[in-house]
């Protein structure tokens, strides 16, 4: 049985293309089923469909059906052990964007609950989701935020613990800092205030977070009564400076500033209890973690290099276990035959030969598995397979 | 027997050190801690059942009863992951308190207080459980001081290398002083009474320990928070110190 891969990724092609054959679970395990035994794994990053079996040519028809143009020139296609690997490296997720995320292994499990393969193609998708628990439980790949969004947010969680009921002022209204304080929000902080120099685009997020709109003047009055500000605006000069804040009793104040310009004054970072990140603050804390994760990354590696130790080791064994099979059977075949001449005899007797010579045959064959087996563990195992079957007339058996 | 024990309690106590200095490592320096501790419990066990009354009256007896306490209120926090640092500020001190308990004598049996065995027991015990709970205390404000200085400073590794909140490190040092003073007050208390009855005057240790006390009650009375709640806080532990260490040999 071979294992076959084609699929294109974020790595060889561009969103425009990617966009055109990415599915829906539902259709991806439609077009898996229409392939035979195999899984298509759909992502906004990646359509790929792995195949138990030679022929991966209806495969890369059907992606360039979606795509409508021919994919050769970017659709990568893989055999064996190589597309284990990529499979094992794209759970552990090692071929994403961003290193270590962690939905890419949720995705894959969907896609291989869809249609629930057949057996071999079933074994190599549970190693890959088993790889996938445990390089996210071996190593902290995962562990720090890789956006300047999620950076954001757990930075505040470095002050204040858990964000919930802590009070956010959003300052803008900027795709950023609607993602800053979406990330705030989901980790239990609530966006109290919104202030924009557009009362509509203040009302308008405001009302998706469930805050209330402000007007940019309101500003100091408000800085009291929160715990975050996050300031996002396009205004030419700082909107908030160190003598706009009231005296705070025992409470931190955190200030995320992702403006260009800054909207924040940078001496309230001077200030006791008030802590400052700008935009660049920010990217160096997620580049940091990023190179903390292609660290992690390494010892991922590892943990797939071993799997995919394991996949050669179990595939070759493969080559041979039909041959031990039928081997077995024709020992099995003959020693019954031999007993059926023996109808004569008491039943205890009989019991006693069937013991006798069932144990006869497990103990001959044993030494020719064993061997057989580490054959196919250093690739000699259908060299082995085709001796035994030409030795013992298994050929018919199989055909 | 005892002499049997300190060695496995010092071995891992010392493992914990190296241990907690590499993140990777971390959790087997908790094993060192938890591994330690409990030779150290069989070790007090040994003593107490082979003592002819409170066998840690003694200065360097009451050390060692000193760093089990440490490191039993350590326990309680120390199991988490965040608390590394905690760990590698508190484990060397405690090896080295352990090693001068040895050196001392503390793991001897004692021999026989002239002080009745309750005083010794309200007195010794209270006193050193909350002077364990303020090292403790002293070492959250010690952490909250180095993460505040980490966010002022903006340190771009502050993610990867990942304290307890502010917030969280705060209130465990108020929460811990707030335990600890209390036993406090009863250990001089009990101290108090015996000074009362007896008779005698007050000395270096007990003068620097009510000052600690002072502090301590100042702590909760006020609650400050920041920079100067932490400050405060290792204050009171310095007091501790010079009460532990330096002006031993005044009371004992």
């Amino acid at each position: 049985m071979r294992l076959s891969l084609v699929g294109i990724s974020h790595h060889v092609a561009p969103v425009e293309l990617r966009e055109r054959v990415t599915l829906p679970l539902d259709r991806a395990a439609s077009l898996a089923r229409k392939l035979g035994d195999a899984v298509c794994l759909s992502t906004c990053n990646r359509t790929e469909l792995y195949i138990a079996g030679e022929d991966h040519r209806p495969a890369l028809s059907s992606l360039e059906e979606l795509a409508g143009e021919p994919l050769q020139s970017v659709a990568y296609q893989m055999h064996d052990e190589a597309a284990a690997v990529h499979l094992f490296r794209v759970s552990a997720g090692l071929d994403s964007l961003v290193p270590g995320e962690s939905e890419i292994l949720g995705q894959v499990r969907d896609a291989y609950d869809a249609v629930r393969p057949g057996p071999f193609l079933d074994r190599v998708f549970r190693q890959a989701l088993e790889l996938g628990k445990r390089v996210r439980a071996e190593t902290a790949i995962g562990e720090s935020p890789a956006s300047v969004p999620a950076a954001a947010a757990a930075l505040a969680q470095q002050v204040f613990g858990d964000l919930t009921g802590r009070r956010v002022l959003l300052v803008g209204a900027g795709r950023i800092g609607e993602l800053a304080a979406g990330s705030l929000s989901a980790r239990g902080a609530s966006i109290a205030y919104v202030a924009n120099r557009s009362p509509d685009a203040a009302r308008e997020l405001a009302g998706r977070f469930g805050g209330e709109p402000i007007s940019l003047a309101a500003l100091p009055a408000k800085l009291g009564e929160v715990d975050v500000v996050l300031a996002s605006t396009g205004a030419p000069a700082t909107l908030i400076g160190a003598g706009d804040l009231p005296a705070r009793h025992k409470r931190p104040l955190f200030f995320i500033d992702i403006a260009v310009p800054r909207d924040v004054d940078p001496a309230v970072a001077d200030l006791d209890g008030c802590y400052l990140y700008d935009i660049d603050d920010l990217e160096a804390v997620v580049s940091e973690t990023l190179a903390g994760r292609r660290t992690e990354a390494e010892h991922a590696e590892r943990l797939v290099a071993l799997e995919a130790q394991r996949f050669k080791e179990w595939r070759a064994s493969l080559d041979v276990v039909p041959a031990i099979a039928s081997l077995r059977a024709r020992a099995e075949e003959i020693r019954a035959a031999e007993l059926a001449k023996l109808a004569g005899l008491p039943d205890e007797e009989r019991q006693t030969i069937d013991s006798v010579t069932s144990q006869i045959l497990n103990k001959l064959l044993h030494l020719p598995t064993v061997r057989m087996k580490e054959a196919a563990a250093r690739d000699a195992g259908r060299e082995y397979a085709d001796v035994v079957r030409d030795l013992f007339g298994l050929e018919d058996e199989l055909g | 027997m005892a002499e049997a024990l300190f060695w496995p309690a010092l071995f891992a106590y010392g493992e914990a050190v190296l241990a907690y200095a590499s993140p990777r490592f971390s959790r087997l320096g908790i094993w060192g801690v938890r591994i330690g501790w409990l030779a150290q419990t069989a070790l007090l066990a040994v003593q107490a059942a082979g003592a002819d009354g409170f066998p840690w009256a003694s200065w360097a007896g009451s050390l060692n009863l000193f760093v089990w306490l440490v490191v039993g209120t350590y326990l309680i926090w120390g199991c988490r992951p965040n608390f590394r640092l905690l760990g590698l500020s508190v484990m060397p001190l405690v090896f080295a308190l352990f090693v001068a308990a040895r050196i001392g004598g503390g793991i001897e049996s004692g021999d026989r207080s002239h002080y009745g065995n309750l005083f010794l027991v309200l007195h010794v015990g209270f006193v050193l459980a909350a002077f364990a709970g303020f090292t403790l205390a002293a070492g959250l404000a010690g952490l909250y001081l180095v993460e505040e200085r980490r966010l002022k400073r903006r340190a771009s590794d502050i993610l990867r290398l990942k304290l307890p909140s502010l917030v969280v490190l705060e209130r465990l040092t108020m929460r811990t002083i707030a335990v600890s003073l209390p036993l406090l007050t009863l250990g001089l208390a009990a101290g108090f009474v015996r000074l009362r009855e007896r008779g005698g005057g007050v000395d270096a240790l007990m003068a620097a320990t009510i000052a600690a006390w002072a502090i301590y009650a100042a702590f909760l009375g006020l609650r400050p928070t920041g920079r100067s709640g932490a400050h405060l806080a290792l204050a009171g532990f310095a007091l501790v110190i010079v009460a532990r260490i330096a002006l031993a040999g005044t009371h004992f």
